[in-house]
């Protein structure tokens, strides 16, 4: 915890640290999973694992975008895109991300129009600048950012612009959630609930977790005191045998969501009846496709796509650490094989994902002073 | 990925009403109202962005500890980087000839 007095409100941070000992129950092991890959991020730059009790163990779920999409999907993206006048536009998260052949960047140097977009709209923009080209958006990400891509489609078809396609590969989060929960090496007291994916979904997707799993839940924010807190709401409601679920980051997330993000995408999308996930294998109706109306600007319906099928590479262990079987420096790639500069599992593609942040942050513990626990 | 980024509403687009140029740290860009139809924000009102998209309505104290969060997190080069990135322009070049009130 170097920046433990940098942070707002050092004091209540230690307060809340005192307390989250106080309530742990020494004798038994938390398995507590965050789901969101920008909380992973947080808990590791924030050093957190240093102020919990030993007996926390934090496990880094699924919610990092890029790094469960499959393999092959980037090679059917980029299938479409060597195709002549087309232009691939894409978030900058995407651009290193290894296909079979190379990432949309390499596929760039060789010739290929790659366009890194900030905003699924300047994807748009960008098709009404170049009338004469296809512009297609490859489109990844959960409920955050799902309903821009929908407002952005509204409006492709409001303007009846005809040279732009979405590439979608949006994941929903929930479904995910059911996987792990349904794994039968699965161990977990509870879950750190994502924060902006709620923005936009609420608190409501999230009660079957904690009536029909028995498991709590505590939506979070991202700063460390926010995690800290949420941490203590978890282990408050394991002691008194409750499964709930609670909203720490009310200041953004409501308990109905975004009714206007909702209404986008429910008007634009529908559910696959399944999707892969690196690492979990196929899970049903766990991702966005277009609606019928809106087929004119589906790339999977106006172009043909190979449908490209990369198996995850068997010795990665990826799905273990997912589900918390195993932590990231347990599977047998981690360090050596497999490193953020050249990733063989899903977990080390992205900076948001639990493998590649432990080898960052963990790497590097030793720049990092150890707050005092209080004995 | 899931960065959100806040800023502070300026003005309302005359020509869009879903339009409005926002300053985020010191950038002035223009941002996407459309998630948030139900409850637009005016000038003065903060926003979280995603992407281009203001996604929910905060409080200025809110902000201005998101701003510190990202600092924290080593995400401010980041964040500013994607809104630099922003290209989102007013009134998409089909503006009728003759402007007809609704």
């Amino acid at each position: 915890m170097k920046y433990v007095d940098e942070f707002r409100q050092p004091e209540l941070i230690r307060k809340t640290a005192e307390e989250i000992r106080r309530v742990a129950d020494p004798a038994r092991q938390y398995h507590i999973m965050e789901i969101c890959g920008g909380h992973t991020h947080a808990i590791y730059r924030f050093g957190l694992k240093d102020i919990l009790p030993e007996n926390i163990d934090l496990i880094h779920g699924p919610g990092c975008p890029v790094c469960v999409l499959p393999m092959g999907r980037i090679d059917d993206g980029l299938a479409i895109a060597s195709r002549p006048g087309v232009i691939f536009a894409a978030f900058g998260d995407m651009m290193r991300v290894p296909g079979t052949h190379g990432s949309p960047l390499e596929h760039k140097a060789r010739g290929m129009d790659v366009r890194i977009v900030y905003s699924p709209s300047d994807a748009l923009k960008l098709a009404r600048q170049n009338p004469d080209q296809h512009v297609m958006f490859f489109a990844i990400g959960f409920e955050t950012t799902a309903p821009s891509t929908a407002l952005t489609l509204q409006r492709a078809k409001k303007e009846g612009l005809r040279n732009f396609s979405v590439f979608c590969n949006h994941v929903t989060i929930i479904p995910a959630i059911r996987a792990i929960l349904d794994s039968p090496d699965m161990r977990l007291d509870g879950f750190i609930g994502p924060g902006h994916v709620s923005t936009v979904i609420g608190c409501r997707p999230y009660e079957w977790i904690a009536k029909n799993e028995n498991k709590p839940i505590v939506i979070s924010g991202f700063e460390p005191l926010d995690l800290l807190q949420s941490i203590l709401m978890l282990l408050r409601q394991l002691r008194a045998g409750e499964a709930k679920v609670e909203n720490q980051y009310k200041r953004v997330v409501t308990w109905e969501g975004n009714p206007a993000a909702l209404r986008a995408m429910a008007d634009v999308f529908q559910l696959r009846p399944y999707f892969e996930w690196r690492g979990m294998g196929f899970i049903p109706e766990s991702a966005l496709s277009l609606r019928e109306e809106y087929a004119d600007w589906d790339a999977e319906r106006r172009f043909e796509v190979p449908g490209i099928r990369v198996t995850d590479p068997k010795a990665a262990q990826c799905g273990e650490v997912l589900r918390g079987v195993l932590k990231p420096a347990q599977c047998r790639l981690f360090g050596n094989e497999c490193t953020p500069e050249h990733p063989v599992g899903a977990l080390m593609v992205s900076a948001e994902g639990s493998c590649a942040a432990y080898f960052s942050y963990e790497h590097r513990k030793t720049e990092l002073t150890t707050l005092n626990a209080p004995a | 990925m899931c960065l959100a980024i806040p800023g502070k509403v300026l003005e309302i687009s005359a020509e869009n009403a879903s339009l409005a140029l926002v300053d985020v740290m010191g950038v002035r860009r223009h941002v996407d109202l459309g998630l948030l139809e139900d409850d637009r924000p005016a000038p003065g009102d903060w926003v979280l962005i995603h992407v281009g998209y203001a996604m929910s309505k905060i409080s200025e104290q809110d902000a201005l500890e998101q701003m510190r969060t990202l600092e924290m997190l080593g995400e401010r080069e980041g964040a500013m980087q994607e809104v630099r990135g922003y290209g989102l322009e007013e009134a998409p070049g089909k503006t009728p000839a003759t402007k007809s009130p609704a």
